[in-house]
């Protein structure tokens, strides 16, 4: 799929380039990347979160791996096996990287740029310069970019025994630094766990002596690994027979269950909220799976299915003038009876929407489902359905639900009703995948008419995949109306179904477990640095466009897809002139 | 015997009766839906007679303005279409980086009193540095997003296409705010001409001279000089002009810098229009102006510049002559409805679009 970024002919002429020409590319590269960041805003954002409190913010860490990185690539382009030219090289590559930022300092200091970009703050400019002025400042950005590539590239020179321990040490002081919020929460348990917490954080954050212990936990785990356990481990799995390997796969699935149930009680609300959020995408990214990533049907207006869901929810159990309830002789339904009837009315809506696309195919039908879905929000939106649907203002104090007389009000237990609706639906789209209806709708992603010739349905097929993808949306839309109790059309944006196309993308178009990994990825990292949020579609715009070029089959690839990619690369052989010239130039 | 006859006569009859499905129902029942809805609403309005002969003047002038908006747009979509067969995604984005460019030249002028004093030079300045920046952002989208899928086949590039829209939205929300900021607005730009009682805003005039006077650069651009003709051969049959000796790759570089600068005077005059500017402005223009370029069928030059200057007219008549014959309160809310209708239909119904009999042969 991505022959283009891999074409031999302009990988050879890459290396055909002066070290020197290359090291100025990978420095205007890793220079423009830290001056959009700082331009877009995410470096002021980065800049609020200390990783060390008082010492080192995200803000610094990021333009630290900014340096870093040039190094990095410049020793992973670069062939030479002596470390003096290599570290020339990166010395240049991380003045030009440092210049560049400098630059962009240094005009922020004449000109005044925050009239038109509104994130370029005197505090950032403080940031960049390191608060010494126009002359000093700059310089010793250069100079600070230039020591830090020649850092990355020995890092990156060093043998896996010093790299691997750095590294991991490092990924560990961060991610306890970044959610300490959560962890510090999570470690409220017990006079012992009290007593770690107060020895490695303050309230605000890590402190540095509890930086430098988490730090050696991590070269000293990391070194543990490689050194120790992880050679007799690795040669008992080997030894272990199959079956054992299939009960060993049971038992870690019942051990992620297991813990599934129990963090959000461990964590606290505000995680079993998130948590919740990412359950949802996790249903409606099952949903969408099944029409783009089996069926091929790439479906932008997703989120109407979802809006009917939590619409129909609305209508059917709500207290309020807009309900059937108290306009028809309906009774007001219980959420239990009101949510197979929403899931319904998406199954019919998803038919319905598919009936009229049925011929449209590729780019056509993403535009066209997506043109579906915005009339969807118009009309909700518009004075015109405002009797039925309460028009902008939405439909507000819907119940929630009980089990007797017990209330699953808390974000916790609506979690655990998400998470056992997700395991269903699971379950669904896992027996789906490899039912005669699961290879029929991978028969037409793969070629349309060759599937029709093969005597499969295309009206049937589709139809069940709109159908079938809406009633996981509807399924999510049901519970999302009971988790706001109100909803409104503005909830409805086509931003949604972008979202939900992200993940999949992310995770692994047609994989289950890609899902997870999207949803974990792309809705609760956001969610947890809350700051973040700001920016999260940015993120989404920039991992289509990444995942697309060195990564489509995703993160967590389905074994299929795996399959057939694997089969590419072995069964090609070079027929290509061009191709084999490239690879006889190349040797 | 009579029987087999009998089944003979019967069956083909019988089996073309059963390919008659539900699913055509529903598609017939869209068409008639649509037509009634259009016939019902026309009559009901026209005997309603609450509009009078100038409010319709006014409402086709205000669409043939936003549908020469829209023509320069589409022929963005339908030249990039026409020589990659992709589906432009983040056009429309392009078009906002147009106008917003030009928000803050125009503001800087507004300041000095430049847009006051020399309104004919100001614009220009506004329009040279839209088009510029509108220009060099699809040149690197094409350079950065687009080029490595070259020959990638299915729905990569199309997703692609999406995460650039979206990433150029966001790059200017974070860079420049999310607030939707007000264009500057001097004196000269609210007059009206009146002709024989009509009155016609000037602004409404100046954006249809500057699309036009665009459309007809392009269209001499495309049919007169050497680019063009290679551009045309292109988006004819790309693997023959390659082996005719043309470098693609210069055509796709010229196609996207063409889009780009139409897209920038498109830019410019939907925020003279509108009067106001945000990142998500280009969003609906641009699937709007997708729409006008299916209509007039897709890679086709002056298709395009029809599907929009239709689309344009349409929606801006669209809700009082159809919607408020058939009394649906405030019909101005659903306009988009209209537009979307109306791009689902052509879609459905008629993809290769009114002038694009070619190009929907090679799509199937």
């Amino acid at each position: 799929m991505n022959q283009a970024t891999t074409d031999p002919v302009s990988r050879a002429r890459r290396q055909e380039r002066s070290p020197f020409a290359r090291a100025l590319n990978i420095g205007l590269v890793f220079g423009v990347v830290a001056v959009y960041i700082t331009v877009v805003g995410i470096l002021p954002m980065f800049n609020t979160r200390w990783i060390v409190v008082g010492v080192v913010s995200l803000g610094h860490a990021a333009l630290i791996t900014i340096g870093l990185g040039a190094g990095a690539a410049v020793t992973a382009r670069m062939k030479a096996s002596e470390f003096l030219p290599l570290a020339l090289a990166s010395l240049f590559a991380g003045a030009i990287a440092g210049g560049l930022l400098a630059l962009l300092a240094l005009s922020m200091q004449f000109l005044n740029l925050r009239a038109i970009f509104i994130a370029l703050s005197p505090a950032v400019q403080k940031t960049l310069t390191f608060g010494l002025g126009a002359p000093t400042g700059p310089v010793v950005l250069i100079l600070a970019s230039a020591l830090l590539a020649v850092l990355g590239a020995a890092l990156a020179r060093a043998p896996a025994g010093v790299r691997k321990p750095v590294l991991a040490g490092l990924i560990l002081v961060i991610i306890f630094g970044v959610f300490q919020e959560l962890i510090q929460i999570m470690m409220q348990f017990g006079p012992l766990i009290g007593g770690l917490r107060d020895a490695i954080y303050t309230w605000e954050g890590l402190s540095p002596l509890g930086a430098l212990v988490i730090f050696a936990c991590g070269c000293g785990g990391a070194l543990l690994w490689t050194s120790v356990l992880r050679a007799p481990l690795q040669a008992r799995f080997a030894r272990s027979a199959l079956v054992r390997r299939g009960y060993a796969g049971v038992a870690r699935g019942l051990l992620f269950v297991l813990l599934l149930v129990l963090f959000p009680v461990v964590a606290g609300s505000y995680i079993g909220q998130v948590m919740l959020l990412v359950g949802l995408y996790i249903l409606m990214g099952m949903g969408l799976n099944l029409e783009v990533g089996l069926a091929g049907l790439l479906d932008l207006g997703f989120v109407a299915f979802f809006a009917v869901g939590a619409y129909a929810t609305a209508l059917l159990t709500a207290d309020s003038p807009h309900a059937l309830a108290s306009y028809t002789a309906l009774p007001s339904l219980s959420y239990w009876v009101a949510m197979p009837i929403a899931v319904a009315c998406s199954v019919i809506v998803g038919v319905l929407f598919g009936i009229p696309v049925l011929g449209v195919r590729g780019d056509y039908l993403a535009v066209a489902t997506m043109g579906l879905g915005e009339i969807v929000r118009v009309v909700v939106q518009s004075d015109m359905a405002a009797p039925l649907l309460g028009g902008a203002q939405g439909i507000l104090q819907i119940t929630k639900p009980k089990i007797g007389s017990f209330e699953l009000a808390d974000p916790v237990e609506l979690f655990y009703l998400t998470l056992a609706a997700s395991a269903l639906a699971a379950y669904c789209a896992w027996r789906l995948e490899n039912s005669r209806l699961g290879r029929a709708w991978m028969a037409i992603r793969d070629d349309e008419d060759v599937a029709q010739a093969l005597g499969i349905n295309l009206v049937k097929v589709k139809l069940l995949a709109y159908g079938l993808g809406a009633a996981f949306a509807g399924l999510a839309g049901s519970i999302f109306a009971v988790m706001l109790t109100s909803i409104y059309p503005s909830s409805f944006q086509l931003l949604i179904s972008i979202n939900v196309l992200a993940l999949i993308i992310v995770g692994g178009m047609g994989s289950l477990p890609g899902v997870l990994v999207g949803s974990v990825a792309l809705v609760g990292l956001p969610e947890l640095l809350r700051e973040f949020g700001e920016f999260r579609f940015l993120f989404y715009g920039a991992a289509l466009i990444v995942m697309m070029r060195i990564k489509p089959e995703g993160l967590w690839p389905s074994a299929t897809r795996r399959r057939e990619l694997r089969a590419s690369v072995q069964g090609a052989a070079p027929d290509d002139p061009r191709e084999v010239a490239a690879q006889a130039a190349g040797q | 015997m009579s029987e087999g006859a009998a089944n003979r006569t019967l069956l083909p009859k019988l089996s073309r009766m059963s390919r008659f499905t539900f699913v055509d129902v529903v598609l017939w029942g869209l068409r008639v839906g649509v037509v009634l809805i259009v016939v019902g609403g026309t009559v009901g309005t026209l005997i309603k007679g609450r509009y009078g002969a100038a409010q319709w003047f006014d409402f086709l002038l205000f669409g043939l303005t936003i549908g020469s908006v829209y023509a320069l747009v589409a022929l963005g979509y339908t030249m990039v279409y026409g020589v990659l067969r992709l589906i432009n995604f983040a056009h429309g984005d392009i078009m906002m980086t147009g106008a917003f460019s030009g928000y803050f030249v125009a503001s800087h002028f507004a300041d000095t009193g430049l847009l006051d004093r020399n309104p004919a030079l100001a614009m220009l300045g506004v329009l040279a540095v839209a088009v510029s920046t509108s220009t060099i952002i699809a040149l690197l989208t094409e350079r950065l997003a687009y080029r490595p899928f070259r020959h990638v086949r299915g729905l990569a590039p199309l997703i692609c296409a999406i995460g650039v829209s979206f990433f150029l939205e966001q790059t200017f929300r974070g860079a420049f705010g999310s607030s939707i900021r007000a264009y500057p607005d001097p004196k000269w730009q609210r007059q009206a001409l009146s002709i024989h009682g009509l009155s016609i805003p000037l602004v409404e005039i100046l954006v249809v001279i500057a699309a036009l006077v665009s459309m007809l650069i392009l269209y001499v651009v495309v049919q007169r000089t050497r680019m063009g003709t290679a551009m045309r051969a292109v988006s004819e049959d790309a693997d023959t002009a390659a082996l005719m000796g043309i470098d693609v790759d210069r055509v796709v570089v010229f196609t996207f810098a063409l889009g780009g600068a139409m897209a920038g005077v498109a830019g410019v005059c939907y925020a003279f229009v509108f009067k106001q500017v945000y990142f998500f402005m280009g969003f609906t223009p641009g699937i709007k102006a997708f729409g006008a370029a299916v209509l007039g069928g897709i890679g086709s030059v002056p298709g395009a510049m029809l599907g929009g200057l239709f689309l344009g007219i349409v929606e801006s008549i669209g809700p009082a002559l159809f919607l408020d014959g058939i009394g649906i309160p405030a019909p101005y809310q659903l306009r988009d409805l209209i537009a979307f209708t109306l791009l689902i239909m052509v879609l459905i119904f008629r993809p290769y679009g009114i002038m694009g009999e070619r190009m929907a042969k090679k799509r199937a």
